[in-house]
């Protein structure tokens, strides 16, 4: 396993440890998150793993730091009992909640019904999580269902709102601006401050989503207002 | 414990703290102080943790009135502060009497202040931190990431040393930062030549938008010759450059991991002086290295040492 160490500020460096985003990068990355955050312990402020690089805060002088992810990484080998938990996610697939179901059925040549089957038929991996506490980016969905961020974000996108980019896709933990194409929405809490470890995805974790009817979807605590049409 | 009613606030009178930290990987953004020099100030005037809760005060617009004697500390932007009728000046520590009432009036140097109470003000830590978050709904005096409002209450429960200033040698000019310096990053070398001849020696002008998340600076379009990047972690004052060509300082509130190419990230030195600067002011950029520019941020630290 190669790997660079990049400048990235004072008090920060960058672990690249691969060049493009796969599924097999997985089992890498999570051994060697799990390996620097040991290492560094209590010289650690933050550590941000993302599809390829983990970014390493610290308080120690740069130099240190060098030498501290050197010995982390010695004889890395992938972590693959660390696959992670498996989640199913409720989702209400409607256009009231997802008004671009109907642009991705256009898209792939296929019925709505169709763009519901094809989405929640895969298992995703849960790549990185970013955007918004708790914003799990997923993957890949297939190629038929991939789609363009739109040109304008949404300034409103509602909590729990499930939207694809490109081949990724991700459900919205709360309240914010946004411009994933919205297919459903879900009831589930992906973000908790009263939740051990707070967030309910993390990287590595496996994720199926599971189309239910309005009548489930209010009875597991979903809100179904509509999205507003805004500019 | 002491307190003191809120009359009247703004969108950017904020609890904070020094930041939220332990919960960037999950998404959750840093937060903190912007200015962390004149935070840490106001917080060492009255004896206090760097860590502990104070008020920024972006701009002005804040009144409070005394409920009880107490004793606190401002420091940083001079934003036109008045006990009752007398103008009170930044980087001391005073007494407030009962019933006073403390005012913020104009910004007529720097742009944001600290104020600071005796052990911190009173805040539920959320996710280890009060830092307040408007976007991501966390910290401040209830916990939901909200502004500072009227009718609201800042209490405190420490103890007051006496009062005192912070040396005149020691304390910064807010608002006279005119060179940011930058550690330079991994991806300098993918921008075009002319850029990077650009990017520190041409001047650039802080944009109208600006907030907590990031400021934008004006100049010359940089041009970014290298592949489309894959979206990774973002320090603190990471300078990015997207497609338009113009920087974008990220800040405390920023996201934590995105895709822009980098010229490189601000010193934190740098970074308390950008958060005193107006709209329309001009900076230059100076590329610094790493372990540098680290040794001087731990010689500076030894100000606080006291």
């Amino acid at each position: 396993m190669k790997w660079r160490v990049e400048v990235v500020a004072v008090d920060c460096l960058m672990v690249r440890l691969f060049d493009a985003i796969d599924e097999s990068n997985m089992p890498w990355m999570l051994a060697a998150t799990q390996r620097l955050r040991a290492a560094f312990a209590a010289q650690l402020i933050d550590l941000v793993p993302s599809y390829t690089t983990v970014m390493v805060h610290f308080d120690l002088s740069p130099t240190q730091a060098r030498e501290r992810i050197a010995q982390a990484l010695e004889g890395l080998r992938p972590d693959e009992g660390g696959a992670g938990q498996r989640h199913d996610i409720p989702v209400w697939y409607d256009p009231s909640v997802g008004p671009e179901l109907a642009l991705l059925a256009q898209r792939s040549g296929d019925s709505v019904a169709g763009v519901i089957r094809r989405h929640s038929a895969r298992e995703y991996q849960v790549f990185a999580l970013g955007f918004a506490p708790g914003f799990a980016f997923m993957g890949l969905v297939e190629e038929a269902l991939a789609a363009p961020r739109l040109a304008t974000p949404r300034k409103r996108v509602a909590a729990g709102s499930v939207g694809i980019a490109e081949r990724q896709t991700a459900a919205y933990p709360a309240v914010s601006p946004g411009g994933w194409n919205l297919i459903g929405r879900t009831p589930s809490r992906l973000f908790d401050r009263q939740r051990e470890g707070y967030s309910l995805l993390q990287p590595g974790d496996r994720v199926r989503f599971v189309a239910v009817e309005r009548a489930e979807f209010l009875a597991l605590g979903g809100d179904d207002t509509p999205l507003q049409v805004s500019p | 414990m002491s307190r003191l009613l809120i009359e009247s606030s703004t969108p950017l009178c904020l609890l904070q703290d020094s930041g939220r930290f332990g919960v960037r990987h999950l998404g959750v953004t840093q937060g903190g102080g912007l200015d962390w020099v004149s935070m840490r100030w106001a917080n060492w005037l009255l004896g206090n943790a760097p860590q502990a809760a104070v008020v920024e005060i972006t701009l002005g617009g804040l009144m409070l009135v005394a409920e009880q004697a107490c004793c606190l500390a401002l420091a940083g932007a001079d934003l036109g502060a008045r006990l009752d009728d007398q103008p009170l000046a930044p980087w001391r520590s005073f007494v407030m009497a009962k019933g006073q009432r403390l005012q913020f009036t104009q910004p007529l140097q720097g742009v944001r202040a600290y104020l600071a109470a005796p052990g911190g003000f009173a805040a539920p830590q959320v996710l280890g931190s009060c830092a307040t978050v408007v976007r991501e709904e966390l910290g401040g005096l209830t916990g939901l990431g909200r502004a500072l409002a009227r009718g609201e209450c800042l209490g405190y429960a420490g103890n007051a040393p006496g009062v005192r200033e912070v040396p005149e040698g020691l304390r910064p000019v807010p608002g006279t930062c005119t060179v940011l310096d930058l550690v330079m990053g991994a991806q300098i070398g993918e921008f075009a030549g002319q850029s990077l001849f650009d990017a520190f020696n041409r001047d650039w002008t802080l944009d109208t938008r600006a907030d907590r998340m990031g400021m934008r600076l004006l100049g010359p379009a940089l041009q970014y010759q290298g592949q489309p990047m894959i979206s990774e972690g973002i320090p603190l004052g990471a300078v990015q450059v997207p497609p338009d060509g113009q920087p974008i300082v990220l800040l405390n509130d920023r996201q934590t991991i995105g895709g822009y190419p980098r010229l490189g990230a601000l010193t934190p030195l740098a970074l308390a002086g950008l958060a005193q600067l107006l709209p329309g002011r001009v900076v230059r950029l100076r590329a610094v290295v790493q372990e540098m520019a680290w040794r001087e941020q731990q010689v500076y630290l030894q100000r606080f040492a006291d």
